[in-house]
């Protein structure tokens, strides 16, 4: 039992040396996903049809796909086209970390674009509308009426697929990355535990979605103004009774 | 361009008899890790909703952390840890070791237990849905909970539950390439082979995800079909 234990506590030392792999891997793909989502939203509201036909087609192709062929295909397959095989981008293509985030931020943008386009669709016309009323146009607007209200209704969904995302970095071990699933398939080669290796690893996974959720939540409730549970004080009666 | 046409073709050379029979074994184990995930996920939608203090909270468990763990991880675990878990139990109780368990079962558990999360999440929010008073109403009737849930909750919760259904049944399809790390050879694990060792990896993830993408449309498109089939009752 003892050594049991003993085993199980170095196995997550070392698996707690990979997270900073998963880490890496979830924020620079989180942070390209979304700015690359925010574009394609843009590109779906456009007014000449070829950008939103652009982000429906990017749409279809990356949600109707499965990652891990997208990752196979830009880590094996992209290596065996000429021009990127000696090109000067093979400095960033042979890395698999860079494949995995370049695949994750390509797949991930298409799902996050869908939940900022319907959030867009629910930003109340009303706001919209008083804000032209106002004299606001474009970027004012954007800042002022949509993005607030756009933020708020979006989060909660966003915060699920953040969570996907961290599932999906374990998708890395499969083109050699280092990240916790790889360690702990490395750990299995070497110690053939596979049980206790694994269920060290999900551990961590559990810790670092709960962090995560729990993070995002408070942001949630923290942007929640206009539900925001501070009591309103009654009115007083300012009015005095006609006599 | 004739190379890859020979390569693709049903010739001798040809990989489309493997390619399209990947298809349909991911069809397969899809459609096998689904059925596993709808009756599990009702079990624990009921488990979460009537069930005992201890089983709700066991039902509550389960949701988080098989839907906290990457699918990757819960398929490795099953397929490389349950051999070494039954070998452990047998050697303890004495009885003979059986083998290693087919990869097309272990593929469809492990992607059917984790589907069983998402899906008990979507059936307690589809009873949710049904106003109380036609629980009230049924049970001022007379009506059985069995005759209840027939009557009452499933034609509705049908046509709540579908269209979810429909994003999960996306997510089981796309999930279920994961299983080629076990060795099963459906559509991502033919791709993988065929890739290698012809030396064409461009060619056939290219191939693999056009074919993917069929699956994806025809399924949504049967989906928005059935969908419209159970709402037929609300047009008009």
């Amino acid at each position: 039992m003892g050594e049991h234990l003993t085993f199980i506590g170095s196995v997550t030392a070392q698996l707690v040396r990979a997270v900073p792999v998963t880490l890496l891997i979830l924020a620079v793909s989180g942070v390209c996903a979304t700015v690359l989502a925010t574009g394609l939203t843009a590109m779906s509201v456009a007014r000449s049809p070829l950008p939103r036909l652009i982000q429906r087609t990017w749409t279809f192709l990356f949600r109707g796909t499965p990652l891990i062929l997208q990752i196979f295909m830009i880590y094996y397959g992209f290596a065996m086209v000429p021009w990127i095989r000696h090109g000067l981008l093979w400095a960033a293509f042979r890395d698999p970390v860079f494949c995995t985030c370049l695949a994750m931020t390509c797949c991930c943008s298409a799902y996050i674009a869908e939940i900022f386009r319907g959030a867009l669709a629910a930003v109340p016309r009303g706001e919209i509308e008083a804000g032209r009323a106002c004299g606001m146009t474009g970027f004012l607007l954007l800042r002022r009426v949509i993005a607030p209200s756009l933020i708020r209704i979006a989060l909660p969904s966003y915060s699920n697929e953040i969570i996907m995302m961290t599932k999906s970095t374990s998708l890395a071990s499969t083109i050699t990355v280092l990240d916790i699933t790889g360690v702990a398939q490395q750990v299995i080669a070497h110690s053939y535990r596979t049980l206790d290796v694994f269920c060290a690893a999900a551990a961590l996974y559990l810790l670092i979605n709960a962090t995560l959720s729990t993070l995002l939540t408070a942001l949630e409730r923290r942007l929640d103004v206009d539900r925001a549970p501070t009591p309103l004080a009654p009115i007083p009666p300012t009015l005095e009774p006609l006599s | 361009m004739m190379d890859d046409l020979t390569l693709l073709g049903f010739g001798p050379d040809g990989w489309a008899p493997l390619l399209l029979k990947g298809c349909l074994l991911t069809l397969a184990v899809s459609a096998t890790s689904m059925a596993i995930g709808t009756v599990l996920g009702v079990l624990l939608a009921w488990a979460r909703l009537k069930g005992p203090g201890w089983l709700r909270r066991t039902a509550l468990v389960y949701g988080v952390v098989l839907r906290g763990v990457p699918e990757l991880l819960v398929i490795l675990l099953l397929y490389f840890g349950l051999p070494s878990l039954i070998l452990s139990l047998s050697e303890t109780f004495g009885w003979e070791a059986p083998g290693l368990p087919p990869p097309f079962l272990v593929g469809s558990l492990s992607v059917g237990l984790v589907s069983a999360a998402y899906q008990a999440e979507i059936f307690r929010g589809g009873v949710g849905a049904i106003p109380r008073g036609q629980f009230e109403a049924a049970r001022a009737m007379g009506f059985s909970d069995l005759l209840c849930f027939h009557r009452i909750v499933l034609p509705q919760v049908a046509r709540v539950v579908l269209p979810a259904l429909g994003n999960v049944w996306q997510f089981n399809l796309k999930d279920s390439a994961l299983i080629a790390v076990t060795g099963l050879s459906e559509l991502m694990r033919t791709s993988l082979v065929a890739a290698g060792s012809t030396r064409h990896p461009f060619l056939f993830f290219g191939v693999a995800m056009a074919l993917y993408l069929v699956l994806t449309t025809l399924s949504s498109t049967a989906f928005h079909y059935g969908g419209r089939y159970s709402n037929r009752w609300d047009r008009g």
